[in-house]
Formats: C-alpha cells, sequence, structure tokens
C-alpha cells in the first residue's frame, strides 16, 4: 500500500485489520468513534465480527473472552470508558490474556471535556483497576508511529499474555498524516494450543482453565512472583528517541503530541545556539528510566511538558534521581502547551 | 430378568474430586446434571465454560472442560467474545441470582437481545450464597437476610425479580424456561432442559437460557430437606416453572 492520508484513528483501525485483527468489541466515545464505526464496516466482509457493546464494561470483557481463545482482540475507548473497563483490564491481566486496548485520551476528571488530553498516564502505567499488575503502555507521536505501534502491539500481547495499551490523545486521533499500512505477518508467536481456550482436542483432552482466582494465600503469592517475573521481563521492550541529547544541557521529555510540539520548541532554540534537547519515551511502561538518568547526569535540568497537570513527571523524577533539578509544565482541559510557551519555559531556565 | 443399573460419576466429572458446597445444596446437583449432559451430548472437548463469582467460582474444580473465570456478572459478556471467535465451541455460563440479576443485569439483557448463540444455566437460590446470605434481587418478600434482617420489604427493596419473565419480552431470545432441582421428579424436568438447551447450540440456533430454582441451606437457616421444601412451597408460587419461550 502506498502513502494514502488518513485520520489517525481510521490509520489504527486499518492498521490493527492488515495485522490481522478480525475481531473488535467497543462502545462508542468522543474522541475514537471512528475506530468502531470503520470495524463495523470492514470486519463483517474479511469474516470477523464487531460488536457493538452494551457498555464499556462488557466491551472489555468480550475483549478477554475472545483474547481467551487466542485470537487477535482489540478494542478503543477514551478515559472515561477506560475507566468502565479498568475492573477488566485487572481480570485481563491476572488471568494472563492477551489484549490490545487504545485509549484515544480526553480530558477529566469526571466527564471532564472531549478535548485531548494526556491526563490519564497515571491510569495507564500505574493500574486504574486493583491488585499488582502491569500492563505495557506505548505512546505514539506521529500516526505512522502509531500503525506500526498497533500491529506490533497484537505480537507483544500475545508474547507476554498480556493486556497491552495504546495511549494516544484526541490529537493523534483526529489529525490527519500521510501514512503508509502494510500487512503485518507475526512471527515467532506461541501457538494458541499451547496456552487458549478451546482446544482441548489438540491437546489430547488435557483442559486449560484461565483465571486469577487463587483462594490460598501462598498460591496467589506465587502467582504474583510469577506475574512480576514477566513484567521484569516486559523491561526489555523500553523505546524511546533521543532527540539531539548529545550535548544538551537542558532535557526536556515528553510524550505523544506533546513531543511534536516540544520538537519545533527545541528546533527553534538549537538556531539561537541553545542546548537542548528531547527524551521522548515511547514506552510509558516500561518507562525508559535508565536513559534519562544518563542524560541527566550531564544536565543541568530536566523540564517535563505534559497535557495534563504533571503526572509522568513523577517517573522523570524518580528516575532522575537527583542528578538534576526536575520542573514541569503543562495544560490541562484540551489546552495544548505552545511551541513559544516551551520556548518560554527553556528560557526561563537558562 | 434382573436389571442392574450402576450409579457411576459422569465421565466429565474430575477425577476424586469433593465439592466444597454445602451438604445439600443445589449446585452439585446442577453440577452433576451439566456434566451428565455434556457426556451424553458427546461435547467435553468442545466445550468452554465461563465460571461465576459466587459459590460457584471453582466449579472449574469440579468440571473436567476449558474454562475462564468470569468477573462478578460479566459471564454473558466474556461468553459472548468466546463464542464470537470460536463459533464452532459450545459455550455457556453459569450464574447465581447477585452475579445474573444483580451486577449483571446489563450484561444478560444484551447476550439475550444479542442473540448470541450460547447457553445460561441461572442458579436462584434467593440470596447471596458465598458472601454470607445478604439479600440478592429474587430475595422473596418477608424473606430475611443479612441485609434485610426483618424480612424483604417491598418498599425499600422492591419486589423479587422474575428474569424469564423479563427476558421473555424481549424477541431475540430463543429458548427461555425454568426449572428446579427441588425434587427427583423435578430434576429429571431440569436435566431435559439443560440438555435442550445444549442441543440447540449445537444445532446453532440462538440464545437458551435456564433457570433453575436451587436452595442455600447455609444461609437460609434450614436442613437441605427443609430447604429443597421452601423451594417448593415458597419459591415456586412466585416464581412458576414452565417454558417462557421456545424459538417462535
Ligand atoms: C465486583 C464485585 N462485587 C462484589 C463481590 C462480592 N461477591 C462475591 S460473590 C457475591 C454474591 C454471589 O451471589 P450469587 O450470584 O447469588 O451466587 P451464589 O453464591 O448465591 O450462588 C458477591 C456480592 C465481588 N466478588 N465482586
Ligand atoms: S452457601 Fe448456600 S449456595 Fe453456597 S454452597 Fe452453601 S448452600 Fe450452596
Ligand atoms: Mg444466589
Amino acid at each position: 500500500m502506498a502513502r494514502v492520508l488518513m485520520k489517525g484513528t481510521e490509520a489504527i483501525a486499518e492498521a490493527a485489520i492488515q495485522a490481522g485483527c478480525k475481531y473488535f468489541f467497543g462502545y462508542p466515545i468522543t474522541p475514537q468513534n471512528e475506530i468502531p464505526e470503520y470495524m463495523s464496516a470492514k470486519l463483517p466482509k474479511i469474516g470477523g465480527a464487531y460488536v457493538q457493546a452494551e457498555s464499556e464494561v462488557a466491551a472489555i470483557n468480550m475483549v478477554m473472552g475472545g483474547g481467551s481463545t487466542g485470537t487477535k482482540i482489540m478494542t478503543t475507548s477514551s478515559s472515561v470508558g477506560i475507566s468502565l473497563m479498568s475492573e477488566g483490564i485487572s481480570y485481563i491481566a491476572g488471568c494472563e490474556i492477551p489484549a490490545v486496548i487504545v485509549n484515544v485520551m480526553r480530558g477529566g476528571p469526571g466527564l471532564g471535556g472531549i478535548l485531548p488530553s494526556q491526563a490519564d498516564y497515571f491510569q495507564a502505567t500505574k493500574g486504574g483497576g486493583n491488585g499488582d499488575y502491569r500492563l505495557l503502555v506505548l505512546a505514539p507521536s506521529t500516526l505512522q508511529e502509531a500503525v506500526e505501534i498497533t500491529q506490533e502491539a497484537f505480537d507483544l500481547a500475545i508474547k507476554y499474555r498480556n493486556p497491552v495499551m495504546i495511549l494516544a490523545d484526541g490529537f493523534m486521533g483526529q489529525m490527519m498524516e500521510a501514512v503508509e499500512i502494510t500487512e503485518h505477518v507475526s512471527k515467532d508467536l506461541p501457538k494458541r494450543e499451547s496456552w487458549a481456550l478451546g482446544c482441548m482436542g489438540e491437546r489430547g483432552g488435557k483442559r486449560r482453565i484461565l483465571k486469577s482466582l487463587y483462594l490460598n494465600p501462598e498460591n496467589l503469592e506465587q502467582h504474583n512472583i510469577h506475574l512480576h517475573k514477566k513484567y521484569k521481563e516486559m523491561e526489555k521492550e523500553v523505546r524511546f528517541e533521543s532527540f539531539l541529547c548529545d550535548d544538551a544541557e537542558i532535557i526536556l521529555s515528553a510524550f505523544g503530541t506533546t513531543a511534536r510540539i516540544a520538537r519545533s520548541a527545541i528546533n527553534n532554540l538549537r538556531r539561537e545556539g541553545i542546548k537542548v534537547g528531547m527524551l521522548r519515551p515511547i514506552t510509558l511502561f516500561p518507562f525508559p528510566s535508565d536513559k534519562l538518568n544518563d542524560l541527566a547526569t550531564g544536565a543541568k535540568h530536566v523540564l517535563v511538558v505534559e497535557m495534563n497537570m504533571g503526572q509522568m513527571v513523577e517517573d522523570v523524577r524518580a528516575a532522575v534521581c537527583g542528578k538534576a533539578p526536575v520542573s514541569f509544565f503543562g495544560h490541562a482541559g484540551g489546552i495544548a502547551p505552545s511551541v513559544k510557551e516551551i520556548e518560554d519555559q527553556i528560557r526561563a531556565i537558562l | 430378568m434382573k436389571e442392574t443399573k450402576i450409579y457411576e460419576r459422569p465421565k466429565s466429572w474430575v477425577d476424586g474430586v469433593h465439592t466444597h458446597y454445602c451438604p445439600g445444596c443445589g449446585h452439585g446437583i446442577t453440577h452433576r446434571l451439566l456434566c451428565e449432559v455434556i457426556d451424553e451430548l458427546g461435547i467435553q472437548e468442545n466445550t468452554i465454560g465461563t465460571a461465576p463469582v459466587g459459590c460457584a467460582a471453582l466449579m472449574y474444580d469440579y468440571i473436567d472442560i476449558d474454562f475462564c473465570e468470569a468477573a462478578h456478572g460479566r459471564a454473558p459478556a466474556l461468553a459472548t467474545g468466546i463464542k464470537r471467535t470460536r463459533p464452532d465451541k459450545i459455550v455457556f455460563t453459569y450464574q447465581g441470582d447477585g452475579d445474573l440479576a444483580s451486577i449483571g443485569t446489563a450484561e444478560i439483557i444484551h447476550v439475550a437481545n444479542r442473540g448470541e448463540k450460547l447457553t445460561t444455566i441461572f442458579i436462584n437460590n434467593a440470596i447471596y450464597g458465598m458472601t454470607g446470605g445478604q439479600m440478592a434481587p429474587t430475595t422473596l418478600i418477608g424473606q430475611k437476610s443479612t441485609t434485610c434482617p426483618f424480612g424483604r420489604d417491598p418498599e425499600l427493596a422492591g419486589y423479587p425479580m422474575r428474569m424469564c419473565e423479563m427476558l421473555a419480552t424481549l424477541e431475540t431470545p430463543g429458548y427461555i424456561i425454568r426449572v428446579s432441582v427441588a425434587k427427583p421428579k423435578y430434576v429429571i424436568e431440569a436435566k431435559k432442559a439443560i440438555k435442550k438447551a445444549f442441543q440447540n447450540q449445537i444445532d446453532r440456533k440462538g440464545y437458551s437460557f435456564v433457570e433453575v430454582l436451587s436452595n442455600c441451606p447455609t444461609n437460609w437457616g434450614m436442613p437441605p430437606v427443609e430447604a429443597f421444601e421452601w423451594t417448593e412451597s415458597t419459591m415456586m408460587p412466585h416464581y412458576p416453572l414452565g417454558v417462557f419461550k421456545d424459538f417462535k
């Protein structure tokens, strides 16, 4: 497929289909409605199914069911919808079922607003649901990257048998960019007979139970230790972009749309000779802590910019570990930081 | 000629396990019926069950088939995801009255209304068994529970919900029936209903719903025999047995 101009939401939907996702369960919510709409038109034609769930609560449980049979499954929603899904996400993680969940974030708390936001960083990276579980969280900042991340998300979900969350914001969902979407063929993934439901015959009569209930405390602890080892292993999936950091005295850190704005500010400041660079986390869990710590060692200051009141900044502080001062700048409610505001922040630090 | 009938454990019963159910509990009887039906239809390797949150949460320890645990009330949605992705499999939910008629009301109505080609077994024991006997949506007027210690008062808690009747108002669902396991004569009918509800799935028909009037001797505070008498004398008048829909 050649490069075509597409809306973010549609690009994510088409990328998923090209990665072999034939089933989609969802519930309408702005600003991501184009995804279920796209899926409802396409999936029945390729032998799959679109089910409009009665709620996000139901949608995520349908995803759990679909994932439990070893099928590539996706749901998408936005903020308040993800809150409703949090119970299910915790069960999916606890039962070790693969699933891909996209959050096209809008402002909160509560009903908040429908404009873009990054206010669900905590929800995505620190839980949302109950218990000691982790999601692989990926945050694209261009639509081409969103396409690639969406396709790989299915493989990562199956590889780790864990939910993978793609954290996009309303800008990513609604903007248009040229993207190239090609068929994605998964390689070296565990066969579904090895773990999924519905393969008792293939396994010679050995059945399979997917559960998170362990009434015996020793068993529950063992289950948690097992999950924890897996989350440790997931750390090798860490991804980031280091932009003009080599000689940088000021390190900016931002993800998603905010990183795009920050990039413009950095380019402008570089023309004035100001040594500023950016560490853009692509995985928010695992967080690129080691890289940030390295960069902070030679830096004078670390500035975190987000479209929220300061969430990722906590992970940055923990990573920097006192090696440089860390400050935060952000807007909430659907307002994006402007290039000028970011430039001013950096000038003020100098 | 003398006929010898050997009473055996069903093949799909997990070897050598005893249930954790209280003596005389209807869950055990219904599990046995489920296993007999699975054996008679020859679908053990082809069936995927969803386990509820409630006293039957551990049913996968007893029935030797693939299982996925469901969150409280969410089994119909979970089963939808399973059946849609594996339409070749036989999929069922097995849910208590707290699970199905309270926290999972939305899920049960919509699974029925979409006509998902799966089967639901609904254990109505008029109480929350697992959490220690609190009021359920199905608790009868005047019936005492730990959260309606003076008896259920319709002024405060409304009237007991009749799920079969409610679901039967929907156009989509195919088979809706209420049975009981309170006495052997009812158990025979209950097995026929469960078998038919699974056969419907094999025949790729629509949604089937079997409500089973059961008991909870422990939280009703009655010996098992008395409890089943209460099911018959007190539950049945409010929850009449019968077929509410049969693919018409
Ligand atoms: C979200 C959630 N809320 C509450 C509970 C606690 N809980 C466990 S079982 C149960 C009630 C079960 O009653 P019922 O569905 O009637 O099943 P029974 O035990 O009577 O067979 C409740 C409220 C839970 N596990 N999850
Ligand atoms: S508490 Fe009630 S429903 Fe639960 S096993 Fe005991 S008798 Fe059965
Ligand atoms: Mg009950």
